[in-house]
């Protein structure tokens, strides 16, 4: 490596190794181990990004999940494009094509940018401010402007290809965040034999340890300590971990969402991989060992290129290896800054000035920067920075005031002083508690069985984490009914770095021109938060809202305490009484395809299929979703469209015989010694006189009187019902009689079993429906006398038993053989060859609903809408009159329901008969009336009959019965079409058919 | 996704699970009898309670069978479950006591 | 009320934006008040302001035991449409669309009402019933709706995916052009920002815990925890919490409040000009003025006050975006939030009277209140200041349920045969 801000050593990144990368097309290199973040620095590039709102230039600002400047595209090939990736977190894999993002022409050259010198006029909120009028021009003009200048990243523009994979997991212990804390615990818990979980969203576990270089443990180099740690976890087959896995969401009842990223950084990615996994964690204890996350410092100039966190910027020189900058100062309120200021300086980068916002610095880091000779500043901040797209030099002045000094550096650290990363305690519910001292939230009382560890507790000591993370260990593997080992201390050595801070906005964030940032991203200002507090926005979710601070792709990891400082010290109130936002998952984005995972294409949703569907597929059949089945619609021939096919298979069933495919319907056996009083008291109908062997039609409502579901019951012994019922209602059917049964009537002796999957059901319909029966029957008598109209008998068929029912839903002499499903192809192909000496047509479900429009029969779900009584149906005949009950029944006495103006079920014939009105049309009395017009009802079903030679309609009209004759209007979108109010029954009236 | 006990299986998750609204409210043995009022209260009227609820749930994609369960619906946390037809548990009964 | 205009923030950014007043005061809750409004969503800050500003009332007072806006009005995906199905509820919604369609000028606060269109999907035989249906009803009652075939509706919504090898195929759209979203809190704060210029106080951190009520029955007066308040007429619009708050006065409701949550992914260029909804498949998206691809979910089927629900059902949501519209596959969930929704039997809302002389109440929104933001807000004000409802809202009475006149908008949806 040649990069002058690449060591020569140390680092866990691997020097052998180069990586070729592009960024905005340009080639790069980088080395194993590097982040594409690291390897940029290393480069000697920090300009990366341009703001939201005012496209300032924007460097690297952290090294983690925090980031909220560095966000990139990546892009894999022309389907694998993500954008808004933090550079951060893109582990570096050769090849990586990288772009910046919202900018335009260049990174360098953006004329967004431009945004900044109308900065003063867009303040937070100007939106809500103007572009009211013309009101027009919000549509045209005005919001396509704000939407093109919002957004970063570019959406993918192809499907994705890459798979996701989804896993349920239990654990005794689930440990999220495998630094310090994490490992102790893990330790602990997996020594007690517990089933062990630690994940960590990095590439690898370590947390802290990973950028350490002095601190020991146990008298090993800590980064030794680490390996050995590891090395045992791995070895326990109790313990599973997840590197690159994001513990999320935490839900409710201990359930913990893990997104574990699995080829994305890899250079070539297995096709066996998914690339992300979903893990859906039950742990019945978990230990939240989340870290802190470093808060910036809110002075005039804070964004340029080249300001970074100082604990990133030690992490980049540690693990990765890299310098930020030949000459670097540094602002701190926190020790941490002198740490790193000492780990640059060994390595040879310049250290410019030590700014110490703070009165003393006597920490033992303080005092090894003093003996090293570092120039320090007490009492001292950064008034103003220098510099275009990175930053060349900072003026510092006294904190109270007075002449600056102008001071040049090509990088700037700060660091506010850590916050504990309590967000999924906060997710969990767990009520947060203010440390005054320390200035932060620290988990309180929790609300699930879960205990916070180390630093995310706002614990920093190495010797302390590590202490701390053993107890919550041993704490929860007690809580998981285990015995815990015994407590066993860790030695270790690490500096006491302490828990100073800083708050809010430094002196001169609110000075004419300054622009000190809170939010980075969305490009909130201090000033930004105290107009918002001028404005009367006083609750912390009032102004993030407001200003959008802490709603960018961060979160506000970094914004939020600041924000929350500047605006307890505008309003004079305690942070804890100001509120602080809700922290919601997840943690950092998730990629949607994780959370579908393998719900996708016909994965999507379960495919039902009947027995016969291949073979109607064989024979060309189109079909519909109805719930989750596929059902043959219709069966075209030779080029039909779906009304020739239509015509023909109706025209066919009525003059010959058809066959249809009735297997979907939902099928329920009632048995028990009271069976019969249990139907009566569930369906509207008399079911005590049905003598074995006869079928009925029964009505079910729900209790609010209103047709719930219907279907064809048979009586098939004493004490067994077969009760059908729609495609679509049968769960729910079952569900009743569940509830009812099991709730309502515990003492009633049925039992109640779904045969629907146990039956393929085939109708065969028509004149000659007998003849084609007859051959293939045994032991059955299908004469008229015997098997009469709405009966049913068993027997064989093809020489397999058959529950066959003489029933029709189409006008015409019918039977529906239910026969076992294992059976249903090959009695259907018996079928279907006895009948084409006959003229046999297949047909389907849209043929099926002109038969039965014909003859007036109702379909569940479209001449009902949940609004529909049994007589607005016309359905009263089905009612049993002398039953004291059944569900529903008191419902139908309401005022409403008996009202002379409800819609009831008429058919419509229009004058004009080759006109098919579209289903779902109004129906009006006076065609002339203007818009509102007062619609009396609407057309539920509509159809060409090819048997009547005519369109036929069924519609719900107000007052129906009392309109026969009369003439309507159906207003459509090219005038109204003239309507003649009949009888729901357009064929065969008189029933003869059915009963041939 | 919330974890269940059903008093048949044991602690299932929600997705075997089928809610089943408020529990405790006996279809009455003479709808007839009832005036408007009266059978409205019964079919809609809910006490929608924040706190401690008694409701029923069903085991659908396991035992099938209905009990019921007290949870606190300012927590979603489960106080208790228990067989239809047996009394809501007293205050002392459910998990952690009074909810 | 100081006027907001693009002069205003010029004359601002010259002084450095330090002459803008507070939008609204924070003002000491008084004794008594002509009227108190409990709640503070866009629905009970609207009801103040049409009390206020066509009603003369302006005595009065809108509690609300959080932060403004807080609660469902800061938590929805803000879409807008009126295309309903029955009569009554259509008439109701586009009461609220013609609000909307000039609110920001109304109330001096641009709320970015973005009439981008909403595109409801059809992917069964059934539901294209359904939504033509609909879109019949529609036309004859005055409200824009229309079918679109598939080739149309990815016409009018290209990243939608109209593939016929679909588990669940687009089969056409029921499109109404006039549908659209708005920016939630700025509903929430311009109404607060009007309103508190007509005198209305607006009282945060102020929780109802108790209404009192005189020997005939009649409502006197709340408590709070901010101390009581004498009031003859109180309108309770509390969304999730009507229940609790109405129980304060003995009064029972048909509804239930179940977790609903929503969630958007991280910023991105514009690339979905418009609002698509699919109830078949559970999934709901627009993008907004941000950037944020905004996804609702479903609910979660047991009641709940917790503001949170299940993974699995975001997972659920998502999956169905996923078949939509592939190419967001790689795209990322940047935050996910719940809120409360107060279903009632037939979910279409109650906007009232009640048994008890002088409360009002404005519940059972369900899934759809934000939408009916203006039209709700101004006819509770005109139901409290007349004591009888408008003849757009009369329909919506506690007592049909009682009488069996249901306004059934989702059994109207219900698949079957």
């Amino acid at each position: 490596m040649t990069s002058v801000y690449r060591t020569k050593d140390g680092g866990r990144i691997q020097r052998g190794k180069p990586l070729r990368f592009t960024f905005d097309g340009r080639a790069l290199q980088g080395v194993e181990g590097d982040t594409l973040a690291s390897a940029l620095l290393a480069n000697g590039i920090h300009l990366v990004g341009r703001s939201f709102k005012y496209h300032r230039p924007r460097g690297i600002l952290s090294a983690g999940a925090d980031e909220p400047n560095a966000l990139v595209g990546v892009r894999r090939d022309a389907a694998r494009y993500t954008p808004n990736l933090r550079a951060t977190q893109v582990e570096l894999y050769d090849g990586l094509e990288a772009e910046s993002q919202n900018r335009w022409p260049s990174l360098a050259l953006d004329t967004g940018a431009l945004n900044g010198l109308i900065s003063p006029f867009i303040p937070a909120g100007f939106y809500y401010k103007t572009f009211m009028w013309p009101r027009k021009a919000w549509d045209s003009l005005y919001e396509p402007f704000i939407r093109a200048a919002a957004g970063l990243g570019r959406a993918p523009t192809q499907a994705d290809p890459d798979r996701y994979l989804n896993r349920y997991a239990h654990c005794d212990v689930l440990i999220a965040g495998a630094g310090p804390a994490g490992l102790s615990a893990a330790l602990t818990a997996a020594r007690s034999g517990a089933r062990v979980i630690l994940c960590d969203e990095q590439s690898e576990f370590g947390g802290s340890l990973l950028a350490e270089t002095s601190a020991t443990i146990e008298g090993l180099p800590a980064q030794v300590w680490l390996q050995e740690a590891i090395a045992e976890l791995a070895g326990n087959p109790r313990v599973v971990l997840l590197p690159r896995t994001t513990a999320f969401g935490y839900f409710a009842h201990n359930l913990i969402g893990l997104n574990q990223r699995v080829t994305d950084h890899l250079a070539v990615p297995s096709a066996e991989q998914p690339r992300e996994r979903l893990w859906q964690v039950r742990a019945k204890e978990v230990i939240l060992c989340a870290g802190a996350l470093e808060r910036p410092l809110v002075f005039p100039g804070n964004d340029r290129p080249g300001i970074l966190l100082a604990d990133s910027a030690r992490t980049y020189l540690n693990r990765y290896g890299v310098r930020p900058g030949k000459r670097v100062v540094i602002i701190t309120a926190h020790d941490g800054a002198y740490r790193a200021a000492l780990d640059l300086h060994a390595a040879g980068v310049e250290i410019a000035a030590i700014a110490d916002v703070r009165a003393t610095a006597d920490g033992p880091a303080p005092q090894a920067a003093r003996q090293a000779g570092l120039p320090i500043r007490l009492r001292t901040t950064i008034t103003g920075t220098r510099g275009g797209l990175r930053v060349e030099g900072v003026s510092l002045a006294a904190m109270d005031g007075g002449p600056s000094q102008s001071v040049a550096c090509d990088a700037v650290l700060m660091s506010g002083g850590f916050t504990p990363s309590v967000h999924l305690f906060s997710q969990s519910r767990g009520k947060l508690d203010w440390d005054p001292a320390a200035q932060s939230f620290v988990p309180g009382r929790s609300a699930e069985r879960e205990r916070s560890a180390g630093a995310s507790r706002g614990l920093f000591g190495l010797a302390e984490v590590l202490a701390d993370g053993a107890a919550a260990g041993a704490d929860a593997v007690a809580a998981a009914g285990l015995t815990p080992p015994a407590p066993r201390r860790l030695e270790a050595s690490g500096i006491d770095l302490g828990t100073d801070g800083f708050l809010g906005a430094l002196p001169g964030a609110g000075a004419p021109g300054a622009k000190a940032f809170v939010d980075w991203q969305n490009d909130v200002t201090a000033k930004d938060l105290l107009l918002a507090t001028r404005e009367g926005f006083r609750s912390i979710e009032h102004i993030k809202r407001y200003t959008t601070t802490g709603m960018a792709t961060d979160q506000g990891k970094t914004s939020n305490m600041n924000a929350l400082g500047v605006v307890s010290e505008a309003l004079g109130t305690p942070i804890p009484a100001v509120g602080l936002t809700t922290f919601r998952m997840p943690y950092t984005p998730v990629t949607f395809g994780s959370l579908a995972a393998t719900s996708r294409g016909v994965l999507f949703d379960p495919v039902r299929t009947t027995p016969i569907h291949d073979w109607a597929a064989a024979q060309g059949a189109v079909f519909e979703d109805v719930g989750l089945w596929k059902r043959a619609r219709y069966f075209p021939r030779g080029g039909e469209d779906m009304d020739a096919a239509v015509a023909r298979e109706c025209l066919a069933v009525r003059s010959g015989v058809g066959v249809f495919d009735a297997t979907t319907l939902g099928k329920i056996e009632v048995v028990g010694p009271d069976a019969a009083k249990f139907m009566n008291r569930l369906y509207v109908n008399a079911w005590t006189k049905l003598a074995p062997g006869r079928s009925r039609y029964g009505v079910l409502l729900r209790d609010d009187g209103f047709i719930f579901d219907d279907g064809v019951v048979g009586r098939v012994a004493e004490d067994r019902f077969h009760v059908t019922t729609t495609t679509g209602g049968a769960p729910r059917v079952l569900a009743m009689m569940e509830d009812y049964l099991q709730t309502e009537w515990p003492d009633l002796n049925v039992w109640l079993t779904s045969t629907t999957e146990q039956w393929a059901v085939i109708a065969v319909q028509g004149p000659q429906a007998r003849q084609v029966l007859e051959g293939l029957v045994e032991g059955i008598d299908l004469s008229a006398e015997a098997l009469p109209h709405m009966s049913l008998t068993e027997g064989k068929i093809c020489g397999v038993p058959t529950r066959l029912f003489r029933m029709s839903f189409t006008g015409e002499l019918g039977f529906e053989v239910n026969v076992p499903t294992s059976h249903g192809r090959a009695v259907w192909e018996a079928i279907w060859a006895a009948g084409q000496p006959h003229g046999m047509v297949a047909y389907g479900t849209e043929t099926m609903h002109v038969l039965r429009a014909e003859k007036g029969y109702i379909i569940v779900g479209q001449e009902t809408d949940g609004t529909v009584t049994p007589d607005d149906a016309g359905l009263s005949w089905a009612i049993g009159r002398t039953k004291a009950d059944y569900v529903g029944k008191r419902s139908l006495a309401r005022e409403a329901m008996n009202a002379p103006d409800r819609k009831q079920l008429v058919g419509l014939y229009t004058q004009n008969p080759s006109v098919v009105i579209e289903e779902g049309s109004q129906v009006v009395a006076d065609a002339r009336q203007q818009i509102p017009m007062r619609p009396i009802g609407h057309v539920s079903s509509s159809y060409m009959s090819a048997t009547l030679g005519r369109s036929i309609a069924l519609a719900l009209v107000s007052g129906g019965r009392a309109r026969m004759g009369q003439t309507l209007f159906v207003p459509t979108a090219d005038g109204e079409v003239a309507v003649t109010v009949t009888s729901p029954v357009f064929y065969d009236q008189e029933g003869v058919r059915v009963n041939a | 996704m919330l974890l269940i006990t059903c008093p048949y299986c044991g602690p299932r998750p929600e997705l075997e699970f089928a809610y089943g609204g408020q529990a405790h409210i006996a279809r009455p043995q003479q709808p007839a009898d009832l005036n408007d009022d009266a059978w409205a209260e019964h079919l809609y009227m809910r006490d929608n309670a924040k706190g401690a609820h008694a409701e029923r749930w069903r085991h659908t994609h396991g035992c099938a069978r209905f009990f019921n369960a007290v949870r606190d619906t300012g927590s979603d946390r489960i106080l208790a479950t228990y067989e239809t037809g047996t009394p809501r548990p007293a205050a002392g009964d459910l998990v952690g006591g009074a909810a | 009320m100081q006027k907001f205009s693009a002069f205003s923030l010029l004359r601002e950014g010259l002084s450095g934006q330090r002459g803008w007043q507070a939008q609204w005061r924070s003002p000491e809750p008084k004794r008594a008040y002509d009227a108190v409004i409990i709640g503070g969503g866009g629905h009970g800050l609207g009801a103040a302001y049409y009390l206020a500003k066509e009603h003369g009332l302006t005595n009065i007072a809108v509690l609300e035991k959080g932060w403004i806006g807080g609660g469902n009005t800061g938590r929805n995906t803000t879409i807008i449409r009126s295309n309903y199905l029955f009569q009554e509820s259509s008439t109701l919604y586009d009461h609220a669309m013609k609000l909307w369609e000039n609110l920001s000028q109304s109330l001096n606060y641009n709320v970015m009402f973005s009439q981008r269109g909403v595109l409801m999907l059809a992917h069964t035989v059934h539901d294209v019933q359904v939504f033509k249906r609909h879109v019949h009803a529609n036309r004859v009652n005055g409200v824009d709706n229309e079918w679109l075939t598939p080739e149309e509706a990815k016409d009018f919504c290209p990243p939608l995916n109209i593939e016929p090898g679909m588990r669940y195929p687009v089969l056409g759209g029921a499109l109404q052009r006039r549908g659209g979203t708005a920016r939630h809190d700025a509903v929430a704060w311009g109404y607060a920002r009007a309103a508190d210029a007509l005198g209305v106080d607006i009282i945060q951190n102020c929780e109802v815990t108790g209404i009192r009520r005189d020997a005939s029955g009649a409502v006197n007066g709340v408590e709070t925890t901010r101390g009581p308040i004498s009031t003859r007429k109180i309108g309770v619009s509390a969304a999730g919490h009507t229940s609790v708050v109405m129980g304060m006065a003995g009064v029972r409701l048909p509804l239930e409040s179940y977790p609903l949550q929503a969630l958007v992914s991280e910023p991105i260029k514009p690339v979905f000009p418009c609002v698509v909804m699919s109830n078949t498949i559970h999934a709901y998206i627009s993008q907004s003025d941000k950037g944020e691809l905004v996804i609702g979910a479903g609910t979660d089927i047991y009641t709940s006050y917790t503001q949170r629900g299940g993974l699995h059902v975001n997972a659920h949501t998502l999956d169905a975006i996923c078949e939509l519209f592939p190419q967001f596959r790689r795209m990322r969930m940047l935050r996910n939030w719940g809120g409360i929704v107060d279903v009632t039997p037939d979910r279409s809302p109650i906007i009232a009277k009640t048994p008890v002389p002088g409360l009002y109440v404005n519940c059972g929104w369900g899934t759809g209140g934000f939408k009916a933001t203006p039209g709700a807000a101004h006819l509770l004000a005109w139901t409290m200041a007349k004591d009888e409802p408008h003849p757009i809202n009369a329909p919506f009475t506690i007592e049909r349920f009682r009488d069996g006149y249901l306004i059934d908008e989702a059994a109207a949806a219900a698949v079957a045969h």
